[in-house]
């Protein structure tokens, strides 16, 4: 009996001394940063590179599954896709006219291309979050690699995320559809601004919300595209968030709200682009 | 003596490393309705009440700190949950028979439950995000039963690898005397 006493004695010490852990690490990590610099090197050389291996085999299985396509459904492909190319060539051509004389019109009219190129590093998804809660993810791309907090991190041609936190060799990124994540975004037509949320109780349907749109006399429909404000001091501007699915007017009649439907398709999200130039340096630079 | 620990160590890493490797990469394409289940607290809750309250506060806090480190967004807020499960768990080893499976998953059920509610509590509700029945609905109790099933398939392992390594233990002990 004593025995049990003793070791039920020793056992609420681990508890109180892991707890006290737990909170001394809560507390510092909300003050600083550099908390959390050795657990991250920790995580880097055990379970970053077991990710990426796991992430490299399921990639590998995929080719093999897609190589096993029949060789003839491949030819039929082949063909009509030369003829797409052929196409395509003519179309090109004229385009690139269009843009000659484009870039002859911008330089005329002296048009700021500050944001329409922005260089960006493409990394892998090699881990998603663990509950049903958040909607973070890790790249397998990160400090070593240029990667820095607050970059932007998109996917084909839509906003995915923000870069919360870097590893050596990984980086946190925090998806717009995560339930604490709040963007700045505009209606491109009419520039009307507005605040994007991601929603946890949308998170099934694909959708995220809008709200505290000023109802003015401009009209929205169903469709219309709603891209990255240009107040906001960490998403760069004009980033495609996604297209308007609903907008209904508030009981307040001052404002508007509404859903939108992601431009990013985040149920397959395997490889993102991300964009190596901040809001803030840019502004700096300037 | 030392041996018998090494191994038990070693293989409980193995078995917490290899459901968080799962929890992260795999089971993210395996949701039903975007639910996953949450394999890193079933380890954690059947190491509490098969091996007592230190083992199972260790794994828990183990667990915890790897997605906080990953996942979270401050340290210690999951080392903490997982930890406390991990703990009260262990209460409930002298209750606890290897044949009967009713109350590992009746424990297991609990603690996913008190997992979710303590997750809503701390990270939604403090948001003033007061809709409790909707996120029962849709998270807490498809995580439960998501995690209940995968239970009925993990939990024989764990069972089943722990009798070994008491086996070995027994018989390296047996080989002492």
């Amino acid at each position: 009996m004593k025995k049990i006493n003793q070791t039920s004695r020793a056992n609420r010490y681990w508890l109180l001394g892991l707890s006290l852990a737990c909170i001394l690490l809560m507390i510092l990590s909300v003050f600083s940063d550099k908390v959390s610099g050795p657990f991250k090197v920790a995580a880097n050389v055990t379970v970053i590179p077991m990710q990426q291996g796991i992430n490299h085999i399921g990639g590998w299985l995929g080719d093999v599954n897609d190589s096993f396509k029949t060789l003839k459904e491949v030819q039929s492909e082949n063909k009509k896709l030369k003829e797409r190319v052929d196409e395509l060539i003519t179309e090109n051509n004229n385009l690139q006219e269009d843009k000659y004389e484009l870039e002859r019109l911008q330089a005329l009219y002296k048009l700021d291309q500050n944001y329409a190129e922005y260089e960006k590093v493409g990394a892998h998804v090699i881990g998603k979050d663990t509950g049903n809660w958040f909607s973070t993810f890790t790249i397998d791309k990160g400090s070593k690699d240029g990667i820095e907090k607050d970059m932007n991190v998109i996917a084909g041609t839509g906003l995915v995320g923000i870069v919360t936190e870097t590893g050596p060799t990984w980086a946190k990124v925090r998806s717009i559809i995560d339930d604490s994540s709040n963007v700045s975004g505009m209606v491109l037509s009419t520039s009307d601004r507005c605040i994007v949320e991601g929603d946890l109780s949308l998170l099934t349907d694909g959708k995220i919300r809008f709200e505290q749109m000023e109802n003015n006399d401009n009209t929205i429909n169903v469709g219309e595209q709603i891209v990255t404000s240009y107040i906001s001091d960490k998403y760069l501007q004009g980033i495609l968030i996604g297209y308007v699915s609903e907008v209904n007017v508030d009981s307040n009649n001052l404002t508007r709200s509404g859903y939108i439907t992601p431009a990013v398709d985040f149920k397959n999200l395997q490889e993102v682009l991300v964009i190596t130039t901040t809001k803030s340096s840019m502004t700096e630079s300037k | 003596m030392k041996k018998d620990k090494i191994r038990r160590f070693l293989v409980t890493a193995v078995i917490l490393l290899g459901c968080y490797l799962l929890q992260c990469t795999v089971f993210p394409k395996l949701v039903l309705a975007s639910i996953k289940p949450n394999l890193l607290l079933i380890v954690t809750a059947s190491f509490g009440f098969m091996r007592g309250q230190k083992e199972g506060m260790l794994l828990g806090f183990f667990a915890g700190l790897m997605v906080d480190i990953q996942f979270g967004s401050i340290l210690g807020f999951y080392a903490l949950i997982y930890l406390v499960i991990g703990y009260i768990n262990g209460w409930f080893r002298q209750m606890y028979y290897d044949e009967d499976i009713k109350l590992p998953l009746c424990l297991i059920a609990g603690s996913e439950f008190v997992y979710g509610l303590a997750v809503y509590v701390l990270q939604f509700m403090l948001r003033s995000e007061f809709n409790f029945p909707y996120y029962l609905n849709h998270i807490i109790i498809p995580e439960l039963i998501y995690t209940i099933v995968v239970t009925l398939v993990l939990y024989p392992l764990i069972l089943f690898i722990n009798h070994r390594l008491e086996a070995e233990e027994k018989r390296s002990a047996s080989k002492f005397v």
